[in-house]
């Protein structure tokens, strides 16, 4: 009999009447343990891998918007002089700064931060003073920013051993990479999505396939497509979802095993989540649910619409 | 209640069933016989709406087979009790879970059921096996909790397909004076059986028309047997 599922029936196999539950209904669908291992067991891994496709996105994000942000609003000057005039030629290049449209603030590092910053090149233990080590200032631009080539100019005029870096050279690509990967990582989620509602339409059909009997008995007996269904797509459910948070909890203990960024890191951030993004791995194992209930779904209704 | 009109049914080969016009009327109890592979099955599968006739019409109830949904199909079978030669189960259920299974497919509640449930397994004889798992039965206690799931909606029509046909003349003498009694009760009962002993047994105790598929066609037999 070729005949579809009715309007009724998909109506009460939606989510709401899904989560009234009916403790009588689901016992009609065998426990069969091994589908039902297989789904937990795909869930739980797909969304361990989603936790942590989540938190690569979400790391990358804020490294990208980091480096455009912090990074963008300050630049390098860098004096290299014979030690007796690096100290004129601070000066003058300070002046210079002080002067120029759109520059908010400079500063010059002092020795230590200097030797702060090549710490974690050459060790504590290097004696900076005895090495011609260039002196550098800070930058912080404004809102508006200034002019490099202008400023570059000027400076070439009255301070000769300064370079000036506004860090976009390298900046952009690292910028761009980063967004790459959060593209990547994104596009790992819908993927892992696909991947988990491909596996749990597989182990409904073979679940709906394996139980034939059950449901020509159901049949039988008067019950309708929407009770069977129910049934099925109610047990599907609920596994993905505890199989997801399952693996949500195994991901987020993964991820606070992870060691936290350094402080020395600086601009770079750990691949942890941050705030308020934490909240993001709790939104898996309801959409796993929901997948898994529209797989379930799908297949119920392309298999009883067949049937007799 | 049933109503066929000139139905017939072919399958990709060619005609099993034709020109079948049957109408039953309820209290009737009939026998439908013939040789193996004669159509009984199919025919009693038209008769609850498992299978559309390829031609003629098929009426349950007043509804016509093919403008019936899937749900209203259901809903039928609610109304006409089914017993199948080899009776399927839920075998993770107990027996008496598996007798209750129209009531809960249904929507109805099992626990006010209750008493209905006890005194229908006693009546089958099932009582000390109510909490046995199906695939634990013998062939008869099978059989009896079939017709029991069977009855347990109180339907209208009860069809069964060779009720008799995996036990022993005693068993099947127990089964043919549970089918006798629901007649009695008002129901409609129609057997298919290829066992003419059955018949015979049966025309003593009650007053049963014996209908027979040969070439394809249904006729009354006559009052050799």
């Amino acid at each position: 009999m070729n005949k579809r599922l009715s309007p009724r029936a998909l109506a009460a196999i939606s989510p709401l009447a899904l989560l009234k539950g009916e403790p009588q209904a689901d016992r009609v669908v065998p426990p069969t343990g091994f589908t039902a291992r297989l789904t937990l067991f795909a869930a739980a891994a797909m969304t361990f891998l989603a936790v942590f496709a989540l938190a690569l996105s979400l790391a990358t994000g804020r490294m990208a918007a980091n480096w455009s942000q912090e990074l963008a609003r300050s630049s390098t000057l860098r004096i290299s002089a014979p030690a007796d005039q690096i100290a004129a030629q601070t000066e003058a290049a300070l002046q210079v700064l002080e002067t120029t449209r759109g520059v908010a603030r400079a500063r010059a590092l002092t020795a230590e931060e200097q030797q702060g910053l090549l710490e974690p090149w050459f060790g504590p233990d290097l004696p900076v003073d005895s090495l011609p080590i260039p002196q550098l200032v800070e930058i912080v631009e404004d809102g508006e920013g200034y002019d490099a080539a202008g400023l570059r100019l000027r400076l070439q005029a009255e301070v000769p051993g300064a370079v000036l870096d506004d860090h976009a050279r390298w900046r952009r690509p690292l910028v761009r990479a980063a967004e790459r990967i959060r593209a990547l990582g994104l596009l790992s989620l819908l993927l892992i999505g696909g991947v988990m509602a491909a596996m749990i339409t597989l182990a409904a059909n073979s679940a709906l396939a394996a139980n034939a009997q059950v449901i020509a008995v159901l049949r039988l007996v008067g019950a309708r497509d929407e009770f069977i269904a129910r049934a099925f797509v109610r047990r599907f459910t609920f596994r993905a979802f505890w199989g997801a948070a399952l693996g949500m909890a195994l991901g987020l203990a993964a991820l606070l095993a992870l060691p936290q960024a350094q402080a020395e890191g600086g601009f770079l951030t750990g691949l942890g989540l941050r705030g308020w993004h934490w909240i993001w791995p709790f939104v898996l194992p309801p959409v796993a649910a929901a997948v898994s209930f529209a797989a379930t779904r799908a297949a119920a209704r392309r298999m009883l619409g067949n049937l007799a | 209640m049933i109503e066929l009109d000139n139905l017939a049914y072919s399958y990709g080969g060619g005609e099993l069933l034709s020109d079948i016009s049957l109408r039953l009327t309820p209290g009737s109890f009939h026998f439908l016989t013939g040789p193996s592979g004669a159509g009984k099955t199919t025919f009693l599968k038209l008769c609850y709406g498992a299978l559309i006739p390829t031609a003629g019409q098929a009426v349950l109830f007043g509804q016509d087979v093919r403008e019936m949904s899937r749900d209203d199909v259901a809903t039928i079978r609610r109304r006409i009790g089914v017993v199948h030669q080899d009776c399927q189960f839920l075998d993770h259920l107990t027996v008496a879970e598996n007798i209750a299974l129209p009531l809960m497919v249904s929507g109805q509640d099992v626990e006010a059921e209750q008493q209905n449930l006890e005194e229908l397994i006693a009546w089958c004889g099932l009582t000390q096996r109510a909490g046995a798992l199906p695939p634990e039965l013998s062939g008869g206690e099978r059989q009896r909790a079939a017709l029991a799931r069977a009855v347990i909606m109180s339907p209208e029509v009860i069809l069964a397909d060779e009720p008799t046909g995996n036990v022993d003349w005693e068993m099947s003498q127990r089964l043919l004076a549970l089918l006798v009694e629901l007649n009695r009760m008002g129901k409609t009962v129609m057997i298919a059986t290829h066992d003419l002993g059955l018949i015979r047994a049966a025309k003593s105790r009650v007053q049963a028309r014996v209908l027979r598929i040969a070439k394809r066609r249904l006729q009354l037999a006559g009052a050799d047997l």
